[in-house]
């Protein structure tokens, strides 16, 4: 019955796999292979646009992270609910409708609740409809997969995305401004690394982030064998 | 609402303001699909094409958006926009040259998830250019476009004949020369 379907990060990229069915616990096991087995941003390595363009402070990366997951659950509940009666040729076309609506009611919503965190992101809340995740998600999953199960997805996939986002927040605030969501944390005498709240550093971050999961995962497997 | 020449919006978009290196705009096919040089200069190529077309219909939508006061409506139309563009797009080249249709391949129906193209929409409206100053603004941007994703390329073909450490490669390593060159396209500000 709750039978779950567990894409590999390539699978999950095309968006056209056929899931296999090996997992049968359901529920709980969706929604923690986001966090961290199959995180969006570390392991399958989608969705980068927001990842680096947002995360030069900690508060826009929570407000990015939060509209993501927001976006991500409700278009999953959308689509899972819908998904047999949408006829198979036009699911992308719908798919991304139903993501543009969500998307503008999260935009609003955000303009209405912090005017200056809508300014300091600007285009990119409007740019979570091309957010590769929140599609390849309900490609993946939601379109095969119950409301509860898919709701469990989204929100694993969305905590996940938004602690990947924060990390990078917190590494990136911390080291080129000297603060934490605005509040000094290094005292007066920090001088700044100018070069991680500019552009190059989000890519240096993100980087040698991937680098040390890539070190740590070899130095894990390299044990077992 | 502003004051720069036509130039200047060309130059802006191509070099200091770089969508991809600056803006962090269209970075999925600037990670995938910068692996060989051949591949990446066409992909640039219809990502310019597909930008000049979308942010002409773009405009145009806006006029009609503003003139029918639906502004909410203006993400789920500017995509839907795009999303027909890239097709008929498709369609034309098919039927005019079927040489370069088959150059452009899978590329040109994944242009619509491409960020960058979208981005373009946004901002030409938020910036409040006009119909002439929205079509220079798309092509800066797209030749600047092509101008990263070949240059990521061309460093990454020379960078197949080197011995890389084995935990560096794959994403880190590109992502890695993108911070670099995005710091060397810093350099670009002083033009402004």
């Amino acid at each position: 019955m709750s039978n779950s379907a567990h894409n590999t990060p390539a699978a999950a990229r095309a968006a056209s796999t056929i899931p296999d069915l090996v997992n049968e616990k359901g529920g709980m096991d969706d929604f923690l292979k986001g966090l961290w087995k199959e995180n969006p941003v570390f392991v399958q390595v989608l969705g980068m646009c927001p990842v680096l363009a947002v995360t030069n402070t900690v508060t826009n990366s929570f407000v990015m992270g939060v509209a993501t997951t927001f976006v991500l659950v409700m278009s999953a509940i959308m689509v899972s609910a819908t998904r047999s009666f949408i006829p198979k040729q036009v699911r992308i076309a719908t798919y991304i409708l139903i993501i543009a609506t969500f998307v503008t009611v999260a935009d609003y919503a955000i303009k209405a609740v912090s005017l200056s965190a809508h300014r300091s992101l600007g285009a990119f809340i409007s740019l979570i409809v091309v957010n590769c995740i929140i599609l390849g998600r309900a490609e993946a999953f939601s379109s095969r997969n119950g409301i509860k199960d898919s709701v469990m997805d989204a929100l694993g996939m969305g905590i996940g995305f938004t602690f990947a986002i924060l990390m990078l927040g917190v590494i990136r605030e911390s080291l080129g401004s000297g603060s934490l969501a605005g509040i000094p944390i290094f005292g007066s005498n920090y001088e700044p690394w100018v070069i991680m709240v500019l552009p190059g550093g989000a890519f240096f971050v993100l980087g040698f982030l991937l680098l040390g999961i890539n070190a740590m995962n070899t130095r894990r497997s390299g044990v077992k064998n | 609402m502003h004051t720069e020449t036509l130039g200047s919006i060309f130059l802006n978009s191509l070099l200091i303001n770089n969508f991809v290196l600056s803006a962090f705009l269209g970075i999925c096919p600037f990670l995938g699909v910068s692996n060989k040089l051949d591949t990446a200069s066409r992909m640039g190529m219809a990502v310019t094409f597909v930008m000049f077309v979308s942010s002409m219909c773009a405009y145009g939508v806006n006029v009609l958006l503003l003139w029918i006061e639906a502004p909410y409506l203006q993400l789920i139309s500017y995509i839907v926009i795009i999303a027909s563009a890239v097709q008929l797009v498709e369609m034309f080249i098919k039927k005019f040259s079927p040489a370069l249709f088959r150059a452009l391949g899978i590329f040109l129906p994944l242009i619509t998830t491409n960020c960058a193209i979208l981005g373009l929409a946004l901002f030409q409206t938020a910036k409040g250019y006009n119909f002439v100053e929205s079509l220079v603004y798309a092509i800066g941007a797209g030749a600047g476009f092509t101008l990263a994703i070949v240059l990521m390329a061309g460093i990454r073909e020379e960078l197949e004949l080197t011995s890389v450490p084995g935990i560096i490669k794959g994403t880190a390593i590109v992502l890695i020369i993108a911070g670099i060159l995005s710091m060397t396209f810093m350099g670009f500000a002083g033009l402004a």
